[in-house]
């Protein structure tokens, strides 16, 4: 290794390997105050503000039939109140719950695809803020959808499934226990983290090694892997953007699927 | 050469725990979500709803209209058909009565001209009736006269008596007829 190095390094160009240091980069306002912002943490609000301004001007001034950039806005709202919301809860719960809904789909859609826009080059949902947050306003929505219906049968269903022998809740009622109220905002919490946190690793490794291969050795074989690389860097960046849109899917897909099973009589 | 490579592995203490949230992130992830929150739910999806609503509105109140139209034409249609119908019906009544009427009619000319007919035989039997006695009259009194002048002339003598005369006469006519009848 060490032999292989020192033939081929030039010394002016280092590999830098990502590491989890570049989710926590430094302070740029407020530091040291709980409202500190470091570079991520602005990319997420320009988010917030472009969502908001987007949304505002699409829902502004709405005419009966749409024009293009009306139409774009009521199909994004039209996947979130059609394809999740009324086919999994109906349409009065569906209704009833839409703005949480809604609101997880494009915050976390918005956040995650700042992963591969350039210049931000990192998700805002990269840090576990964003999907602790929502992770627990999903929890708290499904728990307070079911308490508020149903106490007694929410928590039944719940923890003791109808259609199971009795000795066996010896063993179901725990693991119904942990798998709903333990589990469900942990996967949620970790699949979103885990996914953007991945996907930028992948991407940093892969134009690190594009820049090194190119810059580092000067010579043919390194243009080789730098070309191979660089061309998987944009074939990763592509995966990506359809991670970003899965990921805001599946989290507001089984929040819905929380919520309908939570309204749910009996199952 | 090795040590200029600065891999990250090596500052692995200094690095903070990814899975705990420091409280400016969970400062900044909650503002997010509750100013997208309320913009979705105070602006965004009302908005939506109003424009759903309105066309859901119109396209109900297009159908409502077309059905109304559908039923207006179907009424029209229907009350054509009556009217129709009662046109025929009258139609057929009148032709009826003025069937009927014809019949009467004709019926009436049918008496009328048999009636005519028979005044005209009976009037044309009466004429024949009286022709006949003239003719019988006169032919009596011209045979008569004949005869006379004819026995006047075979015997010679003017029968003057025209009582006797004319007595003769009716005997020999009775006895032409009688003759006649017994033949």
């Amino acid at each position: 290794m060490n032999g292989l190095h020192s033939l081929v390094l030039s010394e002016a160009v280092q590999f830098h390997a990502p590491s989890i240091t570049e989710f926590f980069p430094e302070a740029v306002l407020f530091a040291g105050t709980p409202f500190e912002m470091n570079r991520i943490l602005i990319i997420r609000m320009i988010m917030v503000v472009l969502l908001c301004v987007l949304f505002w001007a699409g829902t502004r001034k709405m005419s009966i039939v749409p024009g293009r950039f009306q139409g774009l806005i009521e199909m994004g709202l039209d996947l979130v109140r059609v394809n999740i919301a009324e086919d999994l809860l109906g349409k009065k719960d569906g209704r009833r719950f839409l703005p949480i809904l809604t609101t997880i789909f494009f915050l976390v859609l918005f956040l995650n695809i700042t992963g591969i826009v350039p210049g931000f080059n990192i998700a805002g949902s990269s840090v576990i803020g964003i999907p602790l947050v929502l992770a627990v306003v999903s929890y708290i929505t499904f728990i307070y959808a079911g308490l508020k219906k149903h106490p007694v049968a929410f928590l039944r269903n719940a923890l003791f499934p109808p259609g199971v022998p009795w000795p066996f809740y010896i063993v179901v009622t725990p693991i119904e226990l942990v798998s709903t109220f333990v589990l469900r905002p942990v996967t949620l919490t970790l699949r979103l983290l885990m996914n953007m946190v991945v996907g930028h690793l992948l991407l940093a490794l892969l134009f690190g090694a594009t820049n090194f291969f190119f810059l580092g050795f000067q010579q043919w074989f390194g243009y080789v892997f730098g070309v191979g690389t660089l061309a998987f860097g944009i074939a990763f960046s592509l995966f990506e953007i359809l991670v970003a849109v899965l990921q805001a899917y599946v989290f507001t897909l089984l929040t819905a699927v929380y919520l309908q099973l939570a309204l749910a009589e009996e199952h | 050469m090795l040590h200029a490579i600065v891999w990250a592995s090596e500052t692995v203490e200094s690095n903070p725990n990814p899975l705990i949230p420091a409280m400016y992130d969970i400062v900044w992830s909650i503002v997010p979500f509750a100013i997208v929150l309320f913009m979705f739910w105070k602006v965004v999806l009302p908005n939506m709803q109003k424009t759903l609503d309105a066309r859901a509105e119109k396209i109900e109140g297009g159908i409502a209209q077309a059905e109304s139209a559908q039923k207006e034409a179907a009424e029209a249609l229907e009350k054509y058909n009556a009217l129709l119908a009662e046109a025929r019906a009258e139609a057929a009544d009148i032709k009826e009565k003025a069937r009927a009427e014809g019949a009467l009619i004709l019926a009436e000319l049918k008496d009328q001209a048999s009636d005519a007919a028979d005044a005209i035989t009976a009037k044309a039997h009466q004429q024949i009736e009286a022709e006949r006695l003239a003719a019988i009259q006169s032919l009596r009194s011209e045979v008569g006269q004949l005869a006379l002048d004819l026995a006047g002339r075979v015997i010679g003598e003017q029968v003057k008596d025209a009582k006797s005369s004319s007595a003769i006469v009716d005997r020999f006519i009775a006895d032409l007829e009688k003759n006649e009848k017994s033949k």
